[in-house]
């Protein structure tokens, strides 16, 4: 090989999520060299963020099988009889299950008949096929059985839509009309009203086609979480600088669910002061049970005697109507109706409190452009201060010595040896052998791109958080977060759709769908169903099930070095404390003596003499498929 | 180890930073100086702009500086051509705005923006409304950019609905904002006029609820903000009181007019004009005050002539003129003395606190206070509202419950105590007055009743006999003098030390002063200014156990004719 990586390093990264790229930020900052490398062709892994036609290409390649086998005969000769080596794994088995449903009719030739070959038998194309390398789609609603297929005929499939949107438009203006017979909805059906329509296009209406073409405008994150403005992420963020490579928006608002609404919960101060909703009573026992979240445990006697019980429990016991503790149960607090104890929900209600205001009326941040900058972000400071980059790289196996049975390099998958003291490794990437004792949760998310907020306000660009208490015993709560186009994650007239929960059934789908049903209307739907007019269209959905490896004990890995440290994949919660901690505790066993991710020097304090402090920049040779970046050419390989 | 930057030391950069100050404050002096020699010599020109735009820059605070440039800008509208003197205009607000944004609550500055915009032929005021609104935005209670957009708001005469709109935006975000409610408290009344019957101020009545709800939101979410609470306590205020002429009262005997006016006023000439008529013929006289300082005061008196009435006509007419206001009162033949006053519980004066807005209002204000202290308990705002609104209802009615109100009050409120203790003897000496007034009696009654401070005594005109007894009393105050037709005074058992206001009183027979703090026989000094003083009590005091009391105290005052020690 000509570009050959050194051959020596302090400290090797195997991925690029967010715990692995603050380590690799850290271990650089304190002056460790740091070989950083990911088998994908993406920053972020887990953590990604993707436009439109890299989710396609990310979607596409979950749902091919394919297998490279490890070339062990070039290993095995860097390998000593001495050694033995850990063999990672070439599939990504964190992913299953990916459901793609496009609700919207393309409208160009070359997709119309496999609009048509679909709908044949729309129930069944649920699961990814094997053999269909594009993605599976199909124009029904999900519930078919129970309603008609509004297109049997690829003809009206090309003019559908047209007609839907713009019927929708007018069907809002005639609605109030047509309200005194709506027990007739007969009566309203579309037929007069289409050629009137017809005539006047309002709305502008979103196709696939659009969709595939302002896909640049989407930047749709594989794991969705805010920031808490005073989390652990906002704190490092801004201690070490790193928040310079990212922007930010406040969230703008929370949402409640209640009795099939969808509700502005009333959180700060001002909210309060300006809901119309609560009563002058329901203000006052609002604001006075928030004021001693803030400093329950100044105040032990008020909730000593309920420590046993659960926070729903307690709730109870405080002067609060059932909107008020439906509220802080649900949108505050953010945790289980049945199983959370006083303490958790007191000590969450205080975090969410101390966090309001920091930034604006709610507690949390979102990144413009996506979460999936954040690891970028990481990785940048890291390369600033010296960090070796390589992406699509992919680490055979590595190698332990026998006796001290600690690790000592990596044999890469140019063959290439690398030794280095310190190994962090992403949990995606340990073959079944390391992990057969470990037992995974998993995450189930859902992606939808929509036309309209599930909340109408004054303005059409916010950013919300809804929780939706868990609808049947057994299931989880879903956490939903509603992007606007100003966030940088999705095309103007859209809003992107993150649904979150832990797994409880079999797929992701199945987990969500019927959170979908109560927020959303399939897109081919609108004219059918006069009642449903007040929600938006779902225009595209995407499911998944994502592997949840948080909370997993280093014991529960086979044979693991000491000097190798596993990182977790994204958990189910809002925030990312979990990935910061265990970024801090990794770097406090490496370097114990070292603070953790410092402020940078000021620009002006730092002393140039000659090239000492300055890491040799490794150029990368542009027809070979990896990429080899050192601090100067980092911008280039960063993906948008 | 390798890789890693060579930063500055702590020293290092202490050492830069110093040096770097060093450099600054040289500049700032030498151009200080340039500017005062040139300002000295006269030399104002576009020179001293730039000089002092270098400060100002920097520190917008210095207001000789803001001067200078104001003396540079009015020399230099005289000499230029009035193109080049706009583009200065123009340079000079751009300028302000930079210093605003240094410091944007720079007194200063603000007042250097009026002035020059106040100047201006053609002010573009929706601009600076613009800058306001900006300058709000950063900081919604920045009460110097509020004056000044009140200044703008008036001057470029934007309706009031329209700043009320903006005050509304900015207690929606925050509502603890005294200037935001103050400065509706200025717009809500002009709003819209309102019939003459109506007192000037004073909101009509669908205004007056809708303010009420705003303001119960903001104390129903925070109890703790006063900021809605003085605010709520403007909306159920009312009005200055007009000027009147509460009580004209003459003696015979003490041959001696007294007048009680509606606040305290000092008579005098290019003061207060007061014109007496007697018989309707201007008579000249000298007005002075009970106690004979020339000070303001609510009672004046002033000695007539022996000619100016006789016991021969059937009457004597007396009628007072003082502005716009006036009053009469006839002495017939064979009376020794004459009055007319306005009745106490006629004119409700005792309710100024809170208006007399229709009751209704204020009985549904009360039920919700009384809500909010269900659930607080404690809250020293709801329980003055509370009191509050129960005087103003009704002060006789709601006696006993506003009493214990206090009692919780003082519980909850223990750093103002005395404040309350002092607003609680306010009222119970209120109550009083209105029960001997419609007793029609001259006799008043306030034994036991823990006064600590005597209030409304310019309402006890013409009482005759007064019984402080058994409270809480450190002094007789100046303010007692106005008492002119005082015969008996009872305040044994409390705490007094002085009797200052026990002067000049013409009817004075008997005071009682027993069980008290007199420490030694001077301080009765001002009780030898009574004429008619025959019985003095002191028993139980001090200065009783002096032996040389009772000598120096028949030297002090020889005409009284027993002296109980």
């Amino acid at each position: 090989m000509a570009d050959k990586l050194p051959s020596e390093f302090d400290v090797i990264v195997i991925g690029t999520g967010l715990p692995e790229s603050i380590v690799a930020a850290a271990c650089s900052r304190s002056g460790q060299s740091v070989l950083h490398v990911d088998s994908r062709s993406y920053y972020g892994g887990n953590w990604a963020g993707f436009n439109f036609s890299e989710l396609l290409s990310w979607i596409k390649k979950y749902q091919e099988e394919s297998d490279v086998g490890v070339d062990w005969a070039a290993c095995q000769e860097l390998i000593l009889e001495t050694e033995e080596a850990i063999v990672l794994t070439k599939k990504d088995q964190t992913i299953q299950h990916v459901e793609v449903i496009c609700y919207v009719t393309q409208d160009s030739d070359d997709h119309i008949e496999k609009v048509g070959a679909l709908e044949k038998n729309p129930v069944s194309v649920m699961s990814p096929r094997p053999n269909d390398p594009l993605i599976t789609m199909y124009t029904a609603c999900s519930d078919t059985s129970e309603l008609p297929l509004p297109h049997s005929e690829s003809e009206t499939a090309l003019e559908g839509p047209e007609v839907d949107v713009m019927l929708e438009k007018e069907y809002h203006e005639n609605y109030t009309e047509f309200s005194q017979s709506a027990l007739e909805p007969e009566k309203a059906e579309n037929v007069p009203i289409i050629e009137d329509v017809a005539a006047t296009p309002k709305k502008k209406r979103i196709t696939y086609s659009q969709i595939i073409k302002e896909g640049r405008k989407f930047n749709i994150d594989l794991t969705s979480k805010l920031l808490y403005s005073r989390g652990l992420l906002i704190d490092l963020l801004i201690k070490s600088n790193v928040s310079r490579y990212a922007e930010f928006k406040n969230v703008t608002r929370i949402l409640g669910y209640q009795e099939e609404n969808v509700l502005l919960v009333p959180c700060s101060r001002a909210d309060v002061f300006n809901s119309k909703k609560l009563t002058m009573v329901e203000k006052r026992m609002l604001m006075k049970f928030l004021t001693f979240c803030l400093d329950y445990e100044q105040h032990p006697d008020e909730y000593k005697a309920y420590e046993e019980s659960t926070f729903s429990e307690y709730l109870k016991t405080q002067k609060l109507t059932p909107n008020l503790r439906h509220f802080v149960l649900h949108s505050m607090a953010m945790i289980s109706e049945t199983s959370s104890s006083t303490l958790d929900g007191l000590r969450e209600t205080r975090n969410f409190l101390q966090c309001l205001g920091q930034y604006g009326n709610t507690p949390f941040l979102f990144p413009l452009y996506g979460q999936g900058e954040i690891p970028q972000g990481f990785c940048r400071m890291c390369a600033v201060f010296g960090g070796t980059y390589c992406l699509n790289h992919e680490v055979q196996c590595l190698v332990v010595d026998k006796e001290s049975g600690k690790c000592k390099a990596i044999i890469d998958r140019t063959g290439q040896r690398i030794n280095a003291k310190y190994f962090i490794v992403e949990d995606s990437c340990l073959s079944e052998k390391t992990c057969s004792n470990v037992t995974y949760k998993q995450i189930s998310r859902a992606v939808l791109i929509t036309d309209l907020s599930i909340l109408k306000a004054d303005s059409d660009q916010h950013i919300s958080i809804l929780t939706m208490p868990s609808i049947d015993p057994g299931s989880a709560p879903v956490r939903l977060i509603e992007l606007c186009s100003s966030t940088m994650t999705c095309m103007e007239g859209t809003y992107l759709v993150h649904l979150t929960c832990a797994s409880s059934k079999k797929t992701a789908r199945e987990d969500l769908e019927l959170v979908v049903q109560k927020l959303f209307t399939p897109y081919t739907e609108v004219e059918l169903d006069k009642r449903e007019q007040e929600k938006p269209n779902l225009l595209w959905a995407l499911y998944f099930n994502m592997r949840d490896s948080s909370g997993i004990n280093r014991d529960s890995y086979s044979d693991l070095p000491s000097n190798m440290y596993i990182c977790s994949g994204p958990d189910c919660f809002l925030g990312s404390e979990h990935a910061v901690k265990q970024a801090q505790t990794f770097f406090q066993h490496i370097l114990p003596n070292e603070e953790f991710c410092p402020p940078p020097p000021n620009p002006e304090d730092i002393i140039f003499d000659g090239d000492s402090g300055q890491p040799e920049i490794l150029a990368s040779k542009p027809d070979t498929a990896e990429e080899v970046t050192g601090q100067r050419n980092q911008e280039e390989h960063a993906p948008e | 180890m390798h890789g890693r930057l060579k930063v500055k030391t702590t020293e290092e950069q202490a050492e830069a930073k110093r040096a770097e100050r060093e450099q600054k404050l040289k500049l700032y002096r030498e151009a200080t100086e340039a500017i005062f020699q040139k300002r000295q010599e006269g030399q104002l020109d576009e020179s001293v702009l730039e000089l002092t735009s270098q400060i100002l820059g920097a520190n917008p605070d210095f207001a000789t500086l803001w001067n200078c440039r104001r003396e540079v800008l009015m020399r230099l509208e005289t000499q230029k051509p009035p193109e080049e003197f706009a583009a200065l205009v123009a340079a000079e607000l751009g300028f302000l705005e930079s210093c605003l944004r240094v410091n944007p609550k720079s007194y200063g500055t603000w007042h250097h923006r009026c002035w020059l915009l106040g100047r201006l032929p053609e002010p573009n005021w929706a601009r600076e409304l613009e800058l306001c609104a900006k300058f709000l935005e950063a900081d919604e209670r920045n009460f110097h950019c509020w004056d000044y957009r009140r200044f703008v708001a008036q001057r470029a005469a934007v309706p009031p609905a329209e700043e009320l709109a903006f005050t509304d935006s900015l207690i929606t975000r925050n509502f603890s904002n005294y200037s935001s409610w103050h400065y509706r408290s200025c717009l809500l009344p002009k709003l819209q006029p309102l019939p003459d019957a109506q007192p000037p101020g004073r909101l009509p009545e669908d205004i007056l609820l809708r303010e009420l709800e705003l303001v119960q939101n903001a104390f129903f979410t925070d109890p703790n903000d006063q900021s809605a609470w003085f605010y709520h306590r403007w909306l159920l205020g009312r009005a200055d009181p007009q000027d009147a002429i509460r009580c004209l009262h003459v003696s015979r005997n003490e041959a001696c007019l007294t007048v009680c006016f509606s606040r305290p006023i000092i008579v005098g000439p290019g003061i207060e004009t007061v014109m007496l008529l007697v018989d309707e013929s201007p008579l000249p006289v000298e007005w002075r005050t009970p106690d004979g300082k020339k000070r303001p005061n609510h009672v004046w008196l002033c000695d007539l002539p022996a000619d100016s009435f006789n016991d021969q006509d059937s009457q004597h007419s007396f009628f007072l003129m003082w502005g716009d206001v006036q009053k009469e009162c006839v002495l017939y033949k064979g009376r020794k003395e004459s009055w007319c006053r306005d009745s106490a519980t006629d004119e409700q004066l005792f309710r100024t606190e809170l208006s007399v807005e229709k009751s209704t209002v204020l009985q549904s204000e009360l039920e919700s206070c009384k809500e909010l202290q269900d659930l607080e308990p404690d809250n020293k705002w709801c329980l003055l509202t509370i009191i509050l609104l129960m005087r103003a209802l009704d002060p006789l009615v709601y006696e006993k419950d506003t009493l214990k109100y206090f009692q919780t009050l003082k519980v909850a409120d223990p750093m103002r105590a005395s404040y309350l203790d002092d607003l609680r003897s306010k009222f119970l000496m209120e109550n009083h007055i209105l029960k001997m007034e419609y007793a029609e009696v001259r006799v008043l009654d306030l034994s036991y009743k823990d006064l600590t401070v005597l209030c409304h005594l310019d309402q006890l005109l013409l009482v005759t006999h007064l019984n402080l007894s058994h409270n809480l009393l450190r002094s007789l105050p100046p303010a007692l003098a106005m008492l002119r037709c005082l015969e008996v005074l009872q305040a044994d058992g409390n705490a007094i030390e002085t009797v200052e206001g026990v002067v000049n009183l013409p009817r004075l027979r008997e005071l009682s002063l027993c069980d008290n703090c007199l420490q030694h026989p001077s301080v009765l000094q001002p009780l030898a200014s009574c004429p008619k003083l025959s019985l003095l009590s002191l028993e139980r005091n001090p200065l009783c156990q002096l032996e040389a009391a009772p000598e120096e105290l028949r030297v002090l005052l020889p005409d009284v004719d027993r002296i109980l020690t």
